[in-house]
């Protein structure tokens, strides 16, 4: 079976590849998602937050308190040089070029277009052989329009794309007035790639401390329907690769998102909870899939259900919903009727 | 309890006393039902207030409409400044809850607050960990306590001429305080007992003497006083008064000799006081002895973990993989188990506290170890600027401490042996968090993550294991069965 796919002009040998999450942080975790059939890894998010605070924040408890006291002039030896977040995460990527033999996609998380950016260019000159950038964007201000929201996505889009020449991917949340329109715009600004979808994770109160506290809540199946319906309906329509994420839990919805028009999903809870060597078992099980049907390669399927592809385009449009509803009424739950 | 300048006060008083005060003085029926008619007030001195935030950091009480408001807020200071310091001013004029009032014991939180602190406004820094120790200690025992104070942070911010934060009661009685040297405070502590016992001893011995001319009545009264409670000792404090009045009147050398230490018949408190510095380096050795003499001494360690006065050199006590000062590749010992080695003379008190996990279980050991009539030593976990957090956040840093396991809280009493009971008590869950969970939020660890992750990561592995390790270890030690 060819399961061989394309993304971002890389070949990859499936395309079942894990997402940017704690899943690679470090190079004996990146090393292990190789050993386990990773076709490539999107190594964890450096933060923009990372590369701006964590040299201050060290820095100023470093320098606080110091030279305030008579009998301390300071309280910490002087190690020289610090790793901090950027730099950590550059010699990850520096390694996990030298000691494996798959693609390595960087990963930047960011919304401004402050001087972070550059970190870009770092992360090319690294030796990345793509760059995913990951815009998570909570517009809070009731005065911010939408066209500004998503001039901000399009402004950090270029100025990222400014800095590389590797291929571009861009992950983006579903919350947009016309995402079709939005994510195209994203696609003339430069990206190669489009990553469907950033999942917003929701804050929580806890009602003893009366606090709002972050907690996340790992995606299931049923989070795989939003980005297999942006997927189908944009798959053939603007000119970027799709990676789908979020819901990816067998190999049913791996089957789903390439038929939808993905050329790789990627995975990131199902291999926190059941471990890398759930790579092989999904692809063991896709396979099967496939031969059963009688497909020859991956590349035949990516696509076939995109709304380009289906007899009834309005599957995926209004009409959709009305029958949705409409099928309500046999009232599964045998409860209401 | 946890304001380390002592700014924060609370009073209960007769409401009667509201007639007089100023239009903005703020106040509250007393919730204590031994107090159902009085009025209660906590004041700040807004003037003294560093603005640390620890009390509003700490404060569980928040508004019901407004989450992020508590019962107490940061405000700017100069709109305030004047009606809190009229309100300041008339809240000293309240008296203090008399200390042998009976409605209520000081043995708690609450109660405790009502205390006036002896130890106040001091220069250590904004947010210290150690000094709402010391404040604590001079709240329950300031009126009668002796300190011998090492040197270190404690004896800067205990001593800095011709000003000091050790103040008196209404009634004028306050710590006598001195600061001896680093490496002889224990010893210099064990001399103000030694001193104290000689004098008790001669005095009674010439009550005795003077025993017709004094009257039997009062002489035995004063030689059989139970001073074992706050209302005893505040007895015995009127029963040398009278003496002294009527030694005054009698003609004999030995009744002016008397006069003079007649005032060591009131129950004393010796303390000796001291960072980690002094207690796990400089001064071990005679900390050790002083633990094996037997002696009624009480010893709190202000433990931060480094040489913080002087500017962050690693001790004893350091914590495996901290950067310090001559630990620049961060410790790779484990933290000197104080606690256990002067439990090992089986006649100390011991206890670890951490005023961040548990307020209660700090007043419950420290009242404990000043009633155990022999040595006892309190190691009290103190964040500090020299860990490099964010002050405001050290006692989140102290709880965070005790459930990683890298300090563990526990009593050790020997007076429950006889009893039957196994005399350590641990007051803590052991690790419920990863050790990273907490390290991680300080500089002092981070900074090595930082510059030698490697060394990094693999001190953090064996602090990780010899963290459970211990754990287990005193799970053992107070599961142990105990004969009698």
């Amino acid at each position: 079976m060819d399961l061989r796919t394309n993304y971002l002009g890389l070949d990859l040998a499936h395309p079942i590849m894990p997402s940017a999450s704690p899943l690679s942080k470090g190079l004996d975790k990146v090393k292990r998602l190789e050993d386990a059939g990773a076709p490539a890894i999107t190594v964890y998010s450096l933060f923009e937050e990372q590369i701006d605070q964590e040299s201050h924040q060290l820095d100023h408890f470093l320098e606080f308190g110091t030279d305030s006291f008579a009998e301390a002039l300071s309280y910490f030896p002087d190690l020289g040089n610090y790793n901090v977040g950027p730099d950590e995460y550059l010699n990850l990527i520096r390694d996990a070029k030298q000691n494996t033999s798959i693609p390595i996609i960087g990963s930047l998380n960011g919304v401004s277009d402050g001087g972070w950016t550059r970190y870009a260019k770092l992360i090319q000159e690294a030796g990345a052989d793509a760059l995913e950038l990951n815009v998570y964007y909570i517009p809070t201000d009731p005065k911010l329009t939408s066209a500004d929201v998503e001039s901000l996505y399009i402004d950090v889009v270029k100025a990222v794309r400014a800095e590389v020449t590797i291929p571009l991917a861009v992950k983006v949340g579903p919350y947009f007035s016309s995402p079709a329109n939005v994510l195209s715009r994203i696609v003339e600004a430069g990206a190669d790639g489009l990553v469907l979808f950033n999942r917003f994770y929701q804050p929580d109160f806890d009602l003893e401390a009366l606090e709002v506290v972050p907690r996340v809540v790992l995606s299931t199946s049923d989070d795989l329907r939003l980005p297999l319906r942006w997927t189908a309906i944009l798959h053939g329509r603007i000119g970027a690769d799709i990676a789908l994420t979020s819901g990816v839990h067998c190999h049913e919805d791996v089957i789903k998102a390439l038929m939808a028009g993905a050329s790789v999903v990627q995975v990131a809870a199902e291999l926190m909870h059941n471990g890398p060597s759930r790579i092989k078992e999904l692809l063991a099980a896709l396979t099967a899939w496939l031969e059963e049907r009688e497909y020859t390669s991956v590349k035949q399927m990516i696509g076939s259900m995109s709304q380009k592809s289906v007899r009834e385009p309005a599957a995926f449009e209004r009409a959709n919903y009305m029958k949705a509803l409409a099928s309500w009424s046999d009232d599964p739950t045998g409860k209401l009727i | 309890m946890v304001c380390p300048h002592a700014c924060i006060r609370s009073k209960v008083y007769d409401g009667a006393l509201l007639e007089t005060a100023p239009e903005a003085f703020k106040s509250t029926t007393a919730k204590w039902r031994e107090f159902a008619d009085k009025k209660f007030t906590i004041q700040v001195s807004t003037e003294d207030c560093t603005g640390c935030t620890l009390c509003v950091e700490t404060c569980p009480a928040k508004n019901k409409s407004a989450v992020g408001l508590k019962a107490i807020n940061m405000a700017e200071q100069r709109p305030l400044r004047e009606q809190e310091r009229t309100n300041w001013e008339f809240f000293l004029g309240i008296p203090d809850l008399p200390r042998d009032t009976e409605a209520i014991r000081f043995n708690s939180v609450k109660n405790v607050q009502l205390l006036r602190p002896l130890f106040e406004f001091s220069g250590a820094c904004a947010g210290c960990g150690e000094t709402p120790y010391v404040k604590l200690l001079s709240q329950l025992y300031g009126d009668r306590a002796l300190i011998g104070n090492a040197t270190g942070c404690s004896s800067i911010y205990g001593g800095n001429l011709p000003t000091t934060p050790w103040a008196v009661d209404a009634q004028g009685r306050g710590p006598a305080w001195a600061n001896s040297l680093f490496e002889d405070n224990a010893e210099f502590g064990l001399g103000f007992r030694l001193t104290l016992d000689s004098h008790n001893n001669y005095a009674k011995v010439v009550l005795g003497q003077l025993a017709a001319q004094i009257g039997d009545g009062l002489v035995d009264a004063i030689m059989t006083a139970d001073q074992s409670t706050e209302a005893g000792i505040c007895a015995q404090r009127t029963r040398v008064a009278d003496l002294k009045a009527k030694l005054a009147g009698i003609d004999d050398p030995r009744a002016r000799d008397l006069i003079v230490v007649a005032d060591t018949l009131v129950k004393k408190s010796v303390w000796m006081l001291g960072g980690d510095g002094w207690a796990y380096d400089i001064g071990y050795g005679g900390l050790d002895h002083v633990l094996s003499t037997g002696h009624d001494v009480n010893i709190l360690v202000l433990d931060t973990e480094v040489y913080s006065n002087t500017g962050g050199q690693a001790s004893k006590s350091t914590a495996m993989g901290a950067v310090a000062k001559f630990a620049a590749g961060g410790k790779p010992s484990n933290k000197k188990d104080l606690g256990r080695m002067a439990m090992a003379y089986g006649t100390a008190y011991v206890a670890q506290v951490s005023l961040g996990a548990s307020d209660a279980q700090t007043i419950k050991a420290f009242t404990e170890a000043e009633s155990y009539p022999g040595p006892s030593i309190i190691i009290a976990y103190s964040h500090c600027i020299a860990h490099g957090i964010d002050m405001a956040k050290g006692l989140q840093q102290q709880k965070a401490a005790v459930e990683s396991g890298a300090f563990l809280t526990y009593r050790y009493d020997p007076r429950l042996v006889p009893q039957g009971k196994n005399p350590l008590q641990l007051d803590c869950k052991g690790p419920i968090i990863p050790l990273q969970d907490f390290i991680y939020n300080e500089n002092r660890f981070r900074m090595l993550q930082a510059s030698n992750p490697a060394a990094a990561a693999e001190l953090l592995d064996q602090a990780q294991k010899g963290v459970k390790a211990h754990w287990k270890l005193y799970q053992q030690m107070a599961a142990a069965e105990v004969g009698v």
